[in-house]
């Protein structure tokens, strides 16, 4: 009987014993998540905020000069916390119109063999490390922004040139890698919308594509914007790749100036940063911090509507 | 599940007996081994203290690092507080060691530091293949990273905008280009890149970039420039001839002979083969004594 352990005809007395450790595995495991969110808040205010108070809270979130190792050190954000908020912002103006579109088509529009094929694709972008969209960025985004750079800002005088590494790069790299999050989402929320909704537009004479966008989108809309807060929260969490294509020089966000992101604040200084420019590189860390929460909180209040629409 | 879970533990507990019972001995042995070359040349212990330079942090700790695993019984402490502290801290008497990333200034060697050169920092200014520029001088250089120039065409090359790429703040590399062409917080940078190789490829892929990286970093995708005449090797930068480089000195009070004993081990250490290898592996250009 005791090679068989969870068999259920087992005596009563192995099954309380396996049911409590079970139990307690859940508890632990549960906690342990709980545990990890908790010392990370505690471990981002403790250690973000100390340059709040040493450099000021305006000054620093106000401030638009960063030169945080020269003998006047200036560690103003301002022109880091714009660019995140504006490229993220543009990310998804040219992400979710395709990812919806995407989206649609994959759930009412495409013959099944094509489906075969746009699906799968779509999986396999999701989960292209972030990396390589960086190198692909360098090699074949760059090269053609500098060449319209160059056409561009030809006769300029004040342009400083960046070799194609600029806003609009990091934008079109964010804006693919927010597709496979607002896809999928999206997908799943269209395919949820009930049959009959759809069979009474159809009946009532509405077309394929108005029924699309006058019965489906609508009955779906808290699923996408689920979709959309979720491809936010990727887009300004995202560092690798926009930190090869954006040229991390600490700009106002033009199109074409080289730009630094939030992320991309901390990861290139972090590796020779002491003192107050260490402290500051945590305080960028909790100004993301708080986006992302801010996120979650949006996404946790739709989502709770969505659920009371439902009912 | 009972059994499963002892049948666990006794493997666990078999694999942990056996990863002591293996590495205990191999232990053994270097100690062994470690103690007969103590033993050969008096075995040193005590404590060595440097301060200084920001920019040797790297060379500080991979020598304290690598004298202590050799000498056990000695305890190397390295402050960066910045060169001339760290001179000031070893005039005073608190330090055995005052780091310098610059020569000694003669009010300093007056009251009684010793330079000694250990190694060299030498910096490449490097540009895309395809530039037909190969020789900049200082000014020319200077007014580059500081915006005043901002086409080819004005040093004699091609009809090309510049583009400007350098180093996060931070940087030691940054440090020590700003620093010796005297352009501390004066450059605008259309590009900061984190780290040398992210360089070399913006540099390599882009018609009219100008960047600068340690002189070991210097591959075939990029062209090292010339600067006032002097090509960027390291005949030319030992020779002094090359300026886009610094010593770093480890300065003490009085000549190395009078120092004591665990001094002049560290500074026979820097001066050896092993310390060769150790600057080099650093990317550094070692200083022949």
């Amino acid at each position: 009987m005791k090679n068989n352990p969870i068999s259920i005809i087992g005596s009563r007395k192995t099954k309380q014993i396996s049911e409590t450790i079970a139990h307690k595995i859940f508890v632990i495991c549960a906690f342990f998540a709980v545990l990890s969110v908790a010392s990370i808040t505690v471990y981002m205010i403790i250690n973000g905020t100390p340059a709040l108070t040493k450099v000021g809270i305006l000054e620093l979130l106000f401030g638009s000069d960063w030169s945080p190792t020269a003998a006047n050190p200036g560690y103003g954000i301002l022109y880091v916390i714009l660019t995140s908020i504006i490229g993220t912002a543009f990310a998804i103006l040219i992400g979710v119109p395709i990812g919806v579109l995407t989206a649609v088509f994959l759930s009412d529009v495409a013959p099944k063999k094509l489906a075969a094929i746009v699906k799968p694709a779509v999986e396999l972008l999701a989960g292209i490390p972030s990396v390589i969209y960086g190198l692909l960025g360098i090699m074949i985004l760059n090269p053609l922004m500098y060449r319209l750079e160059l056409a561009i800002f030809k006769d300029s005088a004040t342009h400083q040139f960046t070799g194609g590494s600029n806003l609009i790069s990091a934008v079109l790299v964010l804006a693919v890698m927010i597709l496979p999050t607002v896809i999928n989402i999206s997908e799943a929320s269209l395919r949820a919308v009930p049959e009959h909704l759809k069979a009474a537009s159809l009946a009532v004479g509405a077309s394929k594509i108005q029924t699309i966008f006058k019965v489906q989108i609508p009955a779906a809309k808290s699923g996408i914007i689920t979709a959309v807060v979720l491809g936010v929260g990727r887009a300004i969490g995202e560092a690798m790749a926009i930190s090869l294509v954006a040229g991390s020089a600490v700009n106002f966000p033009l199109p074409f100036n080289s730009v630094r992101f939030l992320t991309t604040a901390i990861v290139s200084e972090m590796g020779y940063a002491a003192d107050t420019h260490r402290e500051v590189l945590f305080t960028i860390g909790l100004v993301l911090f708080a986006f992302i929460m801010i996120i979650n909180i949006i996404l946790t209040r739709i989502l709770k509507k969505g659920n009371k629409n439902d009912d | 599940m009972a059994l499963c879970l002892t049948a666990v533990l006794t493997f666990g507990l078999a694999a942990c007996s056996t990863n002591t019972g293996s590495t205990l001995p191999s232990k053994s042995t270097t100690q062994t081994t470690q103690s007969t070359i103590q033993t050969s040349g008096a075995a040193l212990s005590g404590k060595i203290t440097m301060a200084g330079s920001t920019s040797m942090e790297k060379l500080s700790n991979a020598l304290a690092e690598a004298f202590m695993e050799e000498n056990r019984g000695v305890t190397v402490t390295a402050e960066f507080t910045g060169s001339s502290a760290g001179i000031e801290s070893l005039l005073a008497g608190s330090v055995d060691i005052g780091n310098a990333s610059r020569k000694l200034k003669n009010s300093e060697a007056g009251s009684g530091a010793v330079e000694n050169i250990v190694a060299i920092d030498g910096i490449a200014v490097v540009v895309n293949p395809n530039n037909s520029v190969q020789d900049l001088t200082q000014e020319q250089l200077t007014s580059i990273y500081k915006g005043e120039i901002t086409n080819w065409s004005e040093l004699g090359g091609s009809d090309e905008p510049i583009v400007v790429v350098g180093r996060e703040a931070g940087s030691g590399t940054r440090g020590a280009f700003e620093e010796i062409l005297k352009i501390q917080d004066a450059c605008k940078y259309a590009l900061e890149l984190d780290s040398t190789g992210t360089v070399v490829a913006k540099v390599a892929s882009t018609a009219g970039a100008i960047g600068y990286v340690s002189l070991d970093m210097v591959d075939d995708t990029v062209t090292a420039l010339k600067l006032d005449g002097v090509e960027a090797a390291a005949g030319q930068i030992k020779a002094g001839d090359y300026f886009l480089a610094r010593p770093f000195v480890m300065a003490t009070k009085g000549e190395i002979s009078e120092q004591s004993e665990l001094v002049q081990a560290i500074f026979e250490y820097i001066y050896s083969d092993a310390g060769t290898e150790l600057i080099e592996s650093i990317g550094l250009i070692a200083y022949e004594k």
